[in-house]
């Protein structure tokens, strides 16, 4: 694999080379919290972070987009598409998880325009995490705090440069021009110190094997109905995670013109499935809390052949009633199969 | 399908047909605005579509006309909720849109030498019906084998397409066996009883044969042991299931059941690969 090094210090200036051809979505603070937004000045993005509130799914996926406008009369039905950003865009300092989460996503919005054009659309430079935080599982769902899956080139910490790992022909594209020197043997041993360290930080996670079969086997267990006592079905799990892709569509609409317009919603919803008829297959938080178990670690592995979730611990983090996903597998590989 | 999924094709009502006494199911002739988007509109029975009402949304119904008549789409919509309120509230001349056909079908090539077995119940008559306009075409009808219709409402004004099961009671190349939970009519000249008994006196024999069969879930729990006890096998036995959806294309997350999307894999499962799913539906 081919490397490259940047010091630390030249980063503002090589988002500014990039921001002269792409729209750079970088993490910068907002009320004492990370978020990723478009930057204007390479400055402007701060490095001093562990992973941002909210995934950057939202860049590839926003919370609410319209489908398509509308004007009808009597007679006409015109609709008008809303046309596809042309400008290249760049998601800079993304972290390893996430930036697999879009793997799955390539999956599940399969088919679909809107995801596609901005996809294809979209450079991924990650950096990886020199330390691991609490609630990071990555290494036990197939990634790790380095794990190159899904980005275009990935960062790794050294002292006061990055080791820059070229991952893709369009990775390469951005550091041509660039100056920047190959990686030297030293660098290259400290990086692979640096992804020691921080695998040999991480905490057990979740055990993956068998976890599967066992969750399918107990479906009708009567344990979900305990695990998921305290889940006030917020559904604040769902909006953080980089993986969950579920939406909604309605129209806004005055007189005779409108919109059409997805937004993000939530399985742990109960509207999500309520039919007209008053049936709900999944009434109560059991049965949703289920759900969303279920679709990331049995239902995407036999679509996809993916687990369904990148282990970034958002969902651990900001649950309210401190919900641990990792317990609840936990508890669910630990059964004895009902009778 | 266009390239955009979510675009719907625009439609006329051509006509609007009350169907039921209580007024709340209407059956809604809709014809193309544009040549090529019918032209591009191929479909099978067993499909549905997304009805779209500009300002209010999207409703997933089965298409109840048969790919053999051309120059309109039929649906049939139950009055429920916002949307379907609005349709019904519009008037023929109205402009709305459709978006598909999406979903599968009934097994058309496995049933062809088959003898067909239709069961209906109440308003979940409306691919059936596609069905069997479908079978009784003369270009078709020699593909299957004796067709047999089973199908009951609560009360003879709320069965849907009366005088279509009229004329099909009058042919001599399918079976018909009319029948509704009670009346007080001395004249009805059909049955009187609920589906599945109704099933179990009419139909001695599995052999050779497909059953499909769409209804109120106490219809179909009731009328699968029915079927089984003669001897169909699950791989036989053909349902299509009722779930809420929005995008019809299996993305948006909400109609599945275990890893299969009710709108995509779906909304026609045998009895058999329901077996194999959860119990969520």
């Amino acid at each position: 694999m081919k490397t490259k090094t940047i010091k630390k210090k030249d980063i503002a200036s090589f988002l500014d080379t990039l921001l002269t051809r792409y729209e750079v979505f970088a993490p910068v603070e907002r009320d004492e919290r990370v978020v990723f937004e478009a930057i204007g000045a390479g400055s402007e993005a701060t490095l001093d972070y562990q992973n941002t509130t909210m995934p950057p799914k939202g860049i590839l996926f926003p919370q609410t987009e319209q489908l398509f406008s509308y004007r009808s009369t009597k007679d006409t039905a015109d609709i008008a598409v809303p046309s596809f950003k042309e400008k290249p865009q760049l998601i800079f300092g993304i972290r390893p998880c996430d930036a697999r989460s879009f793997l799955l996503f390539d999956h599940a919005f399969d088919g679909d325009p809107y995801y596609i054009n901005r996809r294809g659309n979209t450079l991924l430079v990650s950096i990886g995490c020199t330390h691991p935080q609490a609630p990071c599982f990555c290494t036990s769902v197939g990634g790790g705090p380095f794990s190159e899956e899904g980005s275009d080139l990935l960062l790794i910490e050294t002292g006061d440069q990055y080791l820059i790992q070229i991952v893709t022909d369009r990775g390469a594209q951005l550091l041509e021009e660039s100056g920047f020197k190959d990686a030297g043997k030293d660098a290259l041993t400290l990086a692979q110190k640096m992804i020691k360290t921080a695998e040999a930080s991480m905490g057990a996670g979740i055990e993956i094997d068998g976890l599967k079969e066992k969750l399918d086997s107990s479906f009708e267990n009567p344990i979900w109905q305990e695990l998921t006592e305290k889940c006030l079905g917020c559904g604040v799990c769902t909006y953080l995670c980089p993986t969950c892709h579920c939406f909604d569509m309605v129209d806004e609409a005055e007189g005779s013109t409108g919109e059409r317009i997805r937004i993000w919603d939530s399985c742990q919803f109960p509207l999500f499935t309520l039919q007209a008829s008053g049936v709900n297959p999944r009434p109560t938080v059991k049965e949703r809390f289920r759900q969303r178990i279920m679709h990331k670690f049995s239902y995407m592995i036999e679509s996809y052949n993916q687990i369904g979730c990148v282990g970034c611990g958002r969902c651990i983090t900001e649950c309210p009633v401190n919900l641990d996903i990792r317990q609840v597998v936990h508890t669910i590989s630990k059964l004895e199969a009902l009778s | 399908m266009p390239d955009n999924p979510y675009l719907p094709y625009p439609v006329r009502i051509q006509q609007i047909i009350t169907e039921t006494e209580d007024r709340n199911l209407k059956t809604f002739k809709l014809g193309f605005l544009n040549k090529d988007d019918e032209e591009q509109f191929k479909y099978i029975p067993g499909q549905f579509c997304e009805l779209s009402m500009a300002g209010k949304g999207e409703i997933p119904i089965g298409i109840a006309s048969s790919p053999t008549e051309k120059g309109f789409l039929l649906f049939t919509v139950n009055k429920t909720g916002v949307a379907t309120k609005y349709l019904h509230n519009m008037d023929e001349g109205g402009i709305i849109g459709v978006r598909g056909p999406l979903g599968n079908w009934f097994p058309w090539k496995e049933m062809e030498g088959k003898n067909v077995l239709v069961i209906g119940g109440g308003f979940a008559f409306t691919t059936l019906r596609s069905s069997i306009v479908y079978m009784l075409h003369p270009e078709n009808r020699n593909r299957f084998r004796d067709i047999t219709l089973v199908y009951g409402a609560r009360s003879p004004g709320l069965l849907l397409y009366r005088k279509e099961l009229a004329e099909w009671e009058k042919r001599n190349d399918i079976h018909v066996h009319i029948t509704v939970d009670a009346t007080d009519d001395p004249d009805w000249p059909y049955n009187v009883g609920f589906v599945p008994a109704v099933t179990e006196q009419k139909i001695k024999t599995s052999e050779n044969s497909y059953a499909l069969v769409c209804g109120p879930p106490i219809m179909i729990k009731f009328t699968q042991p029915v079927l089984e006890k003669v001897g169909f096998e699950p791989e036989r036995i053909i349902m299509s299931l009722e779930m809420r959806m929005k995008c019809g294309i299996g993305i948006c997350g909400r109609c599945n059941i275990g890893d299969k999307y009710v709108c995509k894999d779906g909304p026609v499962f045998s009895l058999a690969q329901l077996n194999e799913l959860p119990k969520e539906y």
